[in-house]
């Protein structure tokens, strides 16, 4: 790649929002038909650094330079960007509901590009739109052409989007986040479409990811950012073989490893759920309705100490079966035992005492604490409704056992943590302080719902481990609900794979993972080891046509 | 980002100088940096003394009289005219040539309000024929039945700002809790909340007071009463929007699982969480209100004519279109108010908008 000038090159970028910088004396180049990766937690800098190529920041001040071709993007007027971006560079974006006009059909859409960019008639745009929808996967082009963005599906609507970005065969597809939205099995097939294409149109791709696995199976060079510098860049094989710089290190580290602790045989059953059915009811019209079945009978055990996972995609009906056992979800049929006794016949009484045994957590670490609370009250009022009898001095004692207990509290700053408010804590410390609001009350059940789905993956990795700890030191079982087949394999042991509300496969967790029986547990398991998430033996893929 | 525990101490440590400021705190630090709204509301609170200090303002009874060695309270109580050498036990009329000749009699002095004239005091000494132009005695005229348009404003005034501030009291406590109790419980409840709303918006509100205004006396009470009773569903249809987002939050979740009362969830996790509308939405709802009096009484429905209003100034100016003294300060006066509410309304939205810093 060297020889040949490159397609693009940023040098010596700077953005400041206000006083802010966000993007520190970054240096990166594409070259022509180059597939490169910019990889980053969040708040590393990377989507603003792609939106500054093609200038889409507002309010944001430049410093140094974008060279596209021979054109210096930073000093051209907006009218000449114009006609450059989606013609010459394009953009597919992270969530294609809102990054499409629900109010225009895609073929519209798509053919909006063309008559902007090439002055092309309707008629004519319409019939290369199909041509673009067919080639991009979407089954009767000719019939989608006229949908709307909400009758596709997630999918559908990802190469409706990459189809738009491609209609002038642009020299550079920057790409942020396309498949971070999207199940893993569509997330694959979107993947293998962006590959095909770059090869057919011989475009460069810059590919924004937070997933390093992605990144070693798609570019060929990778630049790593953190807080808004670029800290290494190389060619993708040698930053991940050799990586030189302690952040990268700890990157590619922060893989989850099993950590899961054999339980004995006769280990009590904590929790057992029985055909427990989940049907919602939806009204269409005035008389008419319509039952859709959420969870369709599940069974499912759970021992003391024991943690079992639940995964599937979006739409499977994870989590329902959990808010269904954790009790605030109502059954239509089936029931919950816990120790013995049932959920759906539980009066007020044992309910109180059925919502001190079991707990949850839940993914989203800025939407899970009351934002009016300070830590300090988050964490007393289960205790002070659980425990009544404790005096203020030992409800503290425990308050700050617990907080000391999920790792926010290491030497002396526990008292300064309890009177701050959520917001001045990051999304992995939030999500340390809702374990030690569910753990306060010492439950014997923790409902975790994607509880590191959210989190950046390095510290996806230390959420995991304290989840692992606490599980050790308390005998807690874990009801584990993710979509992430690899979060599932370190922590479960025992996993339950869920489609359309029904459980189409269950076992001990590795042996699910080498031996797949389900056709739909080999499509998940291909489409997370094509992204590389898992040593998964090729025995078990194998048998897949 | 947190890593490992020292990091997240180091954090902590750091972030220790910053003192730990409440959403309500930061808000309000929001709410002074817009200046105009700020100065607003600092204007709103200086009249708003004002107004309930009136009647020490402006009073018929003086302050305080010294006669003959004696110190009396005319404003606090009533005294025959025999105390100050009068013929007859009726109360004082201090506009009297003679009490004022008795007054000024050695020794004696009388402490009089700022503007010596109640709004409902009449002049009869006063020779200029009503309405009067402004005058020393009368610093902005009188009014078509002789009474002290200064006086008439401040009340005005007092009663206007004070009938915004019950009514977007009352409205507020009723829209909250309907809002509440429809958007926290949702299906059923929600739905016939929403219907009976509905049929309670298609009361025609004027027609209504109309009939009432012929039936009853009209008072400020009953209007307090007819106002409030109709003018709390939008606030409702917003609190009831806000708490159908918020009990599908997550943390209200994490609430009802941890075995919460329903009382308790609303009272502790969402409705703190679903107050932006309601603050914002007051200093709005009290003009509304003063407005909506002022009407009424510009349209001769309201208030009797004992109790001094805006409206009914604004009716007489434009019975006495030459009599510019009655209409000019009534607009500025009236002008004045709403500015100030609408401003400190603007900031009050900016400070509770959450997607700013």
């Amino acid at each position: 790649m060297a020889t040949a000038p490159p397609l693009l090159e940023i040098d010596n970028l700077c953005i400041d929002f206000g006083s802010k910088r966000v993007v520190d004396h970054v240096s990166l180049t594409v070259g022509v038909g180059e597939k490169v990766g910019l990889v980053g937690e969040s708040g590393s800098g990377k989507s603003v650094t792609a939106l500054a190529i093609l200038r889409l920041l507002d309010a944001a001040t430049y410093q140094g330079a974008i060279r596209f071709g021979a054109d210096s993007i930073l000093t051209k007027s907006e009218r000449w960007m114009r006609g450059l971006r989606g013609r010459d560079i394009a953009m597919i974006f992270q969530e294609p509901m809102t990054a499409l006009d629900p109010l225009y059909t895609v073929g519209s859409q798509i053919g909006e590009v063309l008559e902007v960019h090439e002055g092309v008639r309707p008629n004519a745009a319409r019939a290369r739109s199909i041509e673009l929808l067919r080639r991009t996967g979407i089954p009767e082009p000719e019939r989608r052409i006229d949908a709307f963005p909400h009758q596709l599906s997630g999918g559908q609507r990802q190469r409706a989007m990459i189809a738009m970005a491609l209609a002038c065969r642009p020299k550079l597809l920057i790409a942020d986040e396309p498949t971070t939205a999207l199940d893993a099995t569509v997330q694959a097939q979107i993947l293998a479409l962006l590959d095909d294409l770059q090869r057919e149109f011989g475009m460069a791709i810059l590919f924004i990811t937070h997933d390093l696995a992605l990144v070693r199976r798609f570019t060929h060079r990778v630049g790593v950012m953190e807080l808004g510098k670029l800290v290494e860049s190389g060619p993708t094989e040698t930053v991940f073989t050799q990586p030189h710089h302690p952040y990268t290190k700890r990157l590619l580290n922060s893989r989850a490893e099993r950590q899961v602790e054999p339980i004995g045989a006769d280990a009590p059953i904590v929790l057992a759920a029985r055909d427990v059915r989940v049907t919602f009811t939806r009204s269409e019209g005035w008389f008419r309705h319509s039952n859709f079945i959420a969870v369709g009978g599940v069974t499912l055990e759970l021992r003391s100490g024991e943690t079992v996972g639940i995964v599937g995609e979006s739409g499977s009906g994870k989590t329902t079966l959990g808010m269904a056992m954790l009790g605030l979800q109502s059954m239509s049929a089936g029931d919950v035992l816990i120790n013995g006794q049932s959920l759906a016949e539980a009066d007020r009484e044992l309910l109180r005492k059925f919502r001190r045994r079991i707990q949850v957590v839940f993914q989203d670490p800025f939407a899970s604490l009351n934002p009016r609370m300070t830590i300090n009250q988050i964490l007393e009022e289960g205790l002070a409704w659980h425990m009544p009898e404790l005096s203020d001095a030992e409800r503290r004692k425990r308050v700050l056992a617990a907080l000391a207990e999920v790792g926010l509290g290491a030497a002396g700053g526990l008292e300064d943590v309890l009177d701050r408010y959520p917001h001045q804590f990051s999304g992995g410390q939030r999500q340390r302080i809702a374990i030690a609001r569910a753990v306060v009350i010492e439950p014997e059940i923790l409902v975790l719902d994607e509880p590191t789905s959210a989190l950046d993956v390095s510290v996806q990795k230390q959420v995991l481990t304290l989840l692992a700890g606490l599980q050790k030191r308390h005998g807690m079982s874990y009801i584990f609900i993710s979509h992430d087949l690899s979060v599932i394999r370190a922590m479960a042991h025992r996993m339950l794979v869920m489609k359309d509300g029904l459980v189409v496969e269950q076992g001990e967790c590795e042996a699910v993972i080498r031996q797949p029986q389900m056709p739909y547990t080999r499509a998940l398991l291909q489409a997370v080891s094509y992204a590389g998430e898992l040593d998964v033996p090729p025995t078990a893929l194998g048998a897949t046509p | 980002m947190s890593a490992s525990p020292a990091i997240v101490t180091q954090a902590a440590r750091a972030s220790a100088v910053i003192e730990a400021r409440t959403p309500w705190r930061r808000a309000w630090e929001r709410f002074k940096r817009n200046r105009v709204g700020y100065y607003s509301l600092w204007a709103f609170l200086v009249l708003l003394v004002l107004a309930v200090i009136s009647p020490l303002l402006a009073n018929e009874n003086p302050l305080l009289v010294h006669y003959q060695g004696r110190n009396y309270f005319p404003i606090f109580s009533n005294y025959p005219e025999t105390k100050f050498g009068g013929d007859f036990r009726t109360p004082v009329d201090w506009f009297d040539p003679f009490i004022k000749a008795q007054l000024a009699k050695d020794g004696n002095w009388a402490l009089y309000t700022l503007i010596r004239y109640s709004p409902n005091s009449v002049n009869y000494n006063h020779l200029e024929s009503d309405p009067a132009p402004p005058s020393r005695d009368h610093w902005l005229g009188t009014d078509p039945h002789g009474r002290d348009i200064v006086a008439r404003l401040l009340f005005g005034f007092a009663v206007s700002v004070l009938f915004g501030i019950a009514l977007t009291f009352v409205g507020t406590l009723i829209g909250v809790a309907a809002g509440a109790l429809q958007g926290y419980f949702g299906g059923w409840v929600d739905l016939t909340g929403q219907r009976l709303i509905d049929v309670w918006n298609a009361v025609p509100i004027l027609y209504i007071l109309i009939i009432l205004a012929a039936m009853f006396e009209p008072s400020v009470v009953l209007l307090l009463f007819l106002f409030a009773i109709f003018g709390w569903t939008t606030l409702s249809d917003y609190v009831r929007a806000e708490f159908l987002r918020n009990r599908s939050l997550e943390f209200v979740k994490a609430a009802r699982a941890m075995g919460l009362s329903h009382w308790r969830i609303i009272r502790r996790h969402i409705l703190p969480n679903s107050m932006t509308p309601v603050i914002t939405f007051m200093p709005f709802r009290m003009s509304e209100g003063i407005l909506g009096l002022t009407a009424l009484d510009f349209l001769g429905l309201g208030v009797p004519s004992t109790v001094p209003s805006l409206g009914e100034l604004l009716r007489f100016s434009k019975e006495n279109l030459d009599a510019w003294w009655i209409g000019v300060p009534t607009f500025f006066v009236l002008v004045f108010t709403l500015l100030l509410l609408t401003f400190i309304g603007d900031a009050l939205r900016d400070a509770f908008d959450t997607r700013k810093g």
